[in-house]
């Protein structure tokens, strides 16, 4: 998913990081600038826009009723999916998902399920028979790196922003009464995503240095500290003592985007 | 449809199986069993059976995938549709390209990639039964499949999962404990640079748990270790001993 | 200055091998002060290099290498030749033909179509290219005749023996021509089918047993055996 970065660029983001910089002018812990827009699309039934310094992330969520699955007849469903749109990145190519748009979903998609993010409960229509199923559609419009946080933020932000109709069951039918109820959420987990470059740990990579970076590890911490997703990718490996790190400081991470984007 | 069971651990504190929190499942590596791939091995690790193969280095086709400087790696990992309990259509799922891509990934540190260039090797795992902690198991079977294909590397990829089930962290998961558990924690290591080359986690864990998971796994993953080497000495030192 | 392990003792990748001022040498690599190996073989100690002579490894293509293979394409300037390598070998017509060529592909398979096998010599190759194959010398060119054996590369050097006599005593015994590929694949020609079966046993049997001792007396233990057990056979149908 790279393309060529020069080797005088690469060096110069390790040198720089080994001064506890980065080329951007950020700390090695520090975060870009984020805006968060919610309610954008109308024919949605929740949206939300997330701009992660120049990565843009758009998600759009839609509410059907469905069958519930066999061994979760009392719970709403929840789906995840991700398109790398191909004007996001001259590396997008058009197709089917990729191994690299499936990562993303899943891991986003692991966030909210393990947390109970959502309150599946309270969507179940008739248990065994009907559910309210919540589509979550990941649509990345501009890749300038660490697009799993980028991608969980605007998801937990579009549900935050979801409505579903209201409805009562007349005669075995489910029918749409005026009015909306927001969808039950009680959890807010956020993503926070390490990159190594040359063994020291640095908080939100921008694309280049992703295409730098020996591996990545992702961390989504709920709002009590715990968490809820892992995910290591890349090619390389962390030492033991730096998973240890990362979960520390993921946890600080976390908090401090909780309170500063009141999510 | 099975039914659920009440407690994933009794009073006496074992589990479903009989095993102790911290006891890995019977274990049975075999290496070299098939005669078309480069290298093989096929593992055995409680109820799991997974046979894994290697093929190459060999030039990547098609040709603009291979990359000028270094070997690339493709891995497959694929379930049979008569490995798990309902019967699993043939077509990859997301869960086995999410697969093949971190099993990849866990194995590509451990190959001298740079000796290649131009070249690419084709790892294929195909779980015939499944009983949980298959990607553990599967990389370890890989690993090994590598080392017979003749491959250089800098070390054996071991992996080992724990998780969290009745409030306890256990070691290796069985697939009942890790639809039921509260968190799985699959991991692999390089044993000898200590570097992990695979952590994911699904469920919920405080850090302390998480940390107790962690270590339990570098445990279980270096006493795997030894038996990957056994199987892989296996298979010359009975005729050395014969003769000398 | 510590060594884990001890000549000819079996090791596999990761095993960490020695530590202190040694150097790491074939199918062996060096982290700070310590030698591991990266691949399973057996351990040999050259000074102060650690060498790890490779039970399973493929045929990396050298310079000067006397190799067979198969023709798999035939291009316009050339054919490509399967050596048993990671990369495949390229044979260039103004290399086979003794005068300049017109590049019409018809003439080319007339010469040598897919499927032919040739031994060659190996004239080029670095990282950066293919491996390029000649035929200008005597004894080089396309085979006609004999059965193909591919083995681990790594064990051809035990299938010619010290000074040649593993190899001599198999061509003795069964009386056939052997051309050794250092590639690993290696050409039987002899008087008849049975002989070349004995020389293919033979050289299954060295691949097998190649890190144990006294394989040539029990090789040559083996033929004298085995065309021994034929006579009778032929004996007895006879009567």
């Amino acid at each position: 998913m790279a393309s060529v970065i020069t080797r005088v660029k690469q060096k110069q983001i390790v040198q720089i990081i080994a001064k506890g910089k980065r080329l951007d002018g950020r700390g090695l812990m520090d975060y870009r600038e984020i805006k968060v827009e919610q309610g954008i699309i109308e024919r949605a039934e929740g949206s939300a826009r997330v701009l992660l310094g120049r990565t843009e992330v758009l998600v759009g969520t839609k509410i059907e009723i469905g069958q519930p699955f066999p061994d979760t007849p009392n719970e709403g469903v929840l789906t995840v999916n991700t398109e790398l749109v191909p004007l996001a990145s001259s590396t997008f190519e058009p197709g089917p998902p990729d191994e690299n748009s499936i990562e993303i979903a899943r891991v986003v998609d692991r966030g909210i399920r393990e947390s109970k993010a959502i309150d599946l409960e309270k969507l179940c229509i008739e248990p065994g028979k009907k559910v309210f199923v919540v589509f979550v559609d990941v649509y990345v419009l501009n890749h300038d790196g660490n697009l799993i946080d980028a991608s969980a933020l605007a998801t937990l932000a579009a549900l935050l922003n979801t409505k579903m109709s209201n409805y009562e069951i007349k005669e075995g039918e489910v029918k749409i009464k005026p009015g909306h109820t927001p969808l039950p959420i009680r959890r807010h987990p956020i993503t926070v995503t390490f990159a190594k470059i040359n063994d020291k740990l640095v908080v939100d990579p921008w694309l280049e240095e992703e295409q730098v970076m020996d591996a990545r590890l992702s961390m989504a911490i709920d709002d009590d500290g715990n968490i809820c997703a892992m995910q290591k990718g890349g090619s390389g490996y962390f030492a033991p003592e730096q998973i240890l790190e990362v979960a520390k400081i993921a946890r600080e991470k976390a908090e401090e985007l909780h309170k500063k984007l009141e999510l | 449809m099975s039914q659920k069971p009440e407690k994933l651990i009794d009073k006496k504190g074992l589990r479903l199986d009989g095993r102790k929190p911290d006891e890995l499942r019977p274990i049975k590596i075999e290496v070299g069993v098939l005669s078309n791939a480069d290298g093989s091995a096929y593992i055995e690790q409680g109820k799991n059976k997974i046979l894994a193969a290697v093929f190459g280095p060999k030039e990547m086709h098609p040709k603009h995938l291979a990359l000028p400087d270094r070997m690339v790696l493709r891995c497959r990992y694929h379930m049979a549709p008569f490995s798990v309990q309902e019967r699993k259509s043939p077509a990859p799922s997301r869960r086995e390209i999410e697969l093949s891509k971190v099993i990849r990934e866990s194995l590509e540190p451990s190959v001298f990639i740079e000796y290649y260039p131009r070249t690419g090797i084709d790892i294929f795992i195909e779980v015939l039964q499944a009983d949980g902690s298959t990607r553990c198991a599967s990389i370890t079977a890989a690993s090994v499949a590598m080392a017979d294909a003749g491959i250089p590397m800098r070390d054996l990829v071991v992996a080992c999962s724990a998780g969290k089930v009745d409030d306890t962290i256990v070691i290796d998961l069985m697939d009942t404990e890790d639809k039921q558990g509260s968190a799985d924690v699959p991991v692999a290591l390089m044993p000898n640079q200590n570097a992990i080359t695979l952590l994911q986690m699904d469920g919920i864990l405080t850090s302390e748990e998480f940390e107790k998971a962690l270590n339990l796994t570098l445990e279980g993953c270096r006493k795997i270790y030894t038996m990957q080497k056994e199987a892989l000495k296996a298979k010359y030192v009975s005729v050395k001993e014969v003769e000398e | 200055m510590p060594t884990s392990f001890e000549r000819r003792q079996l090791v596999v990748p990761g095993d960490l091998i020695a530590e202190g001022e040694y150097i790491a040498g074939e199918n062996a690599y060096a982290e700070g002060n310590k030698i591991y190996a990266s691949r399973i073989g057996m351990v040999e100690y050259e000074n102060k290099r650690v060498n790890v002579v490779a039970l399973r490894a493929f045929y990396i293509p050298r310079v000067g290498d006397m190799v067979i293979g198969t023709i798999v394409e035939v291009g316009f300037n050339g054919w490509i030749v399967n050596i048993n390598a990671p990369y495949e070998a390229l044979l260039r017509a103004s290399d086979v033909l003794s005068r300049p060529f017109k590049p019409q592909k018809d003439e080319l398979s007339q010469v040598l179509e897919i499927g032919d096998l040739v031994v060659a010599k190996i004239v080029a190759y670095d990282r950066a290219h293919n491996p390029q194959l000649a035929v200008d010398e005597p004894g080089l060119g396309k085979i006609t005749r004999g059965q193909i054996v591919k083995i681990t590369p790594t064990k051809i050097p035990r299938v010619i023996g010290r000074k040649g006599s593993m190899i001599s005593m198999i061509k003795q015994e069964t009386g056939c021509q052997i051309i050794l590929g250092l590639n690993g694949v290696i050409l039987i020609t002899g008087k008849n089918l049975e002989d070349e079966e004995l020389a293919i046993m033979a050289i299954h049997k060295v691949e097998e047993e190649s890190h144990t001792s006294g394989l040539t007396d029990r090789v040559a233990q083996m033929l004298k055996e085995e065309k021994a057990k034929r006579e009778e056979i032929k004996n007895e149908s006879e009567t």
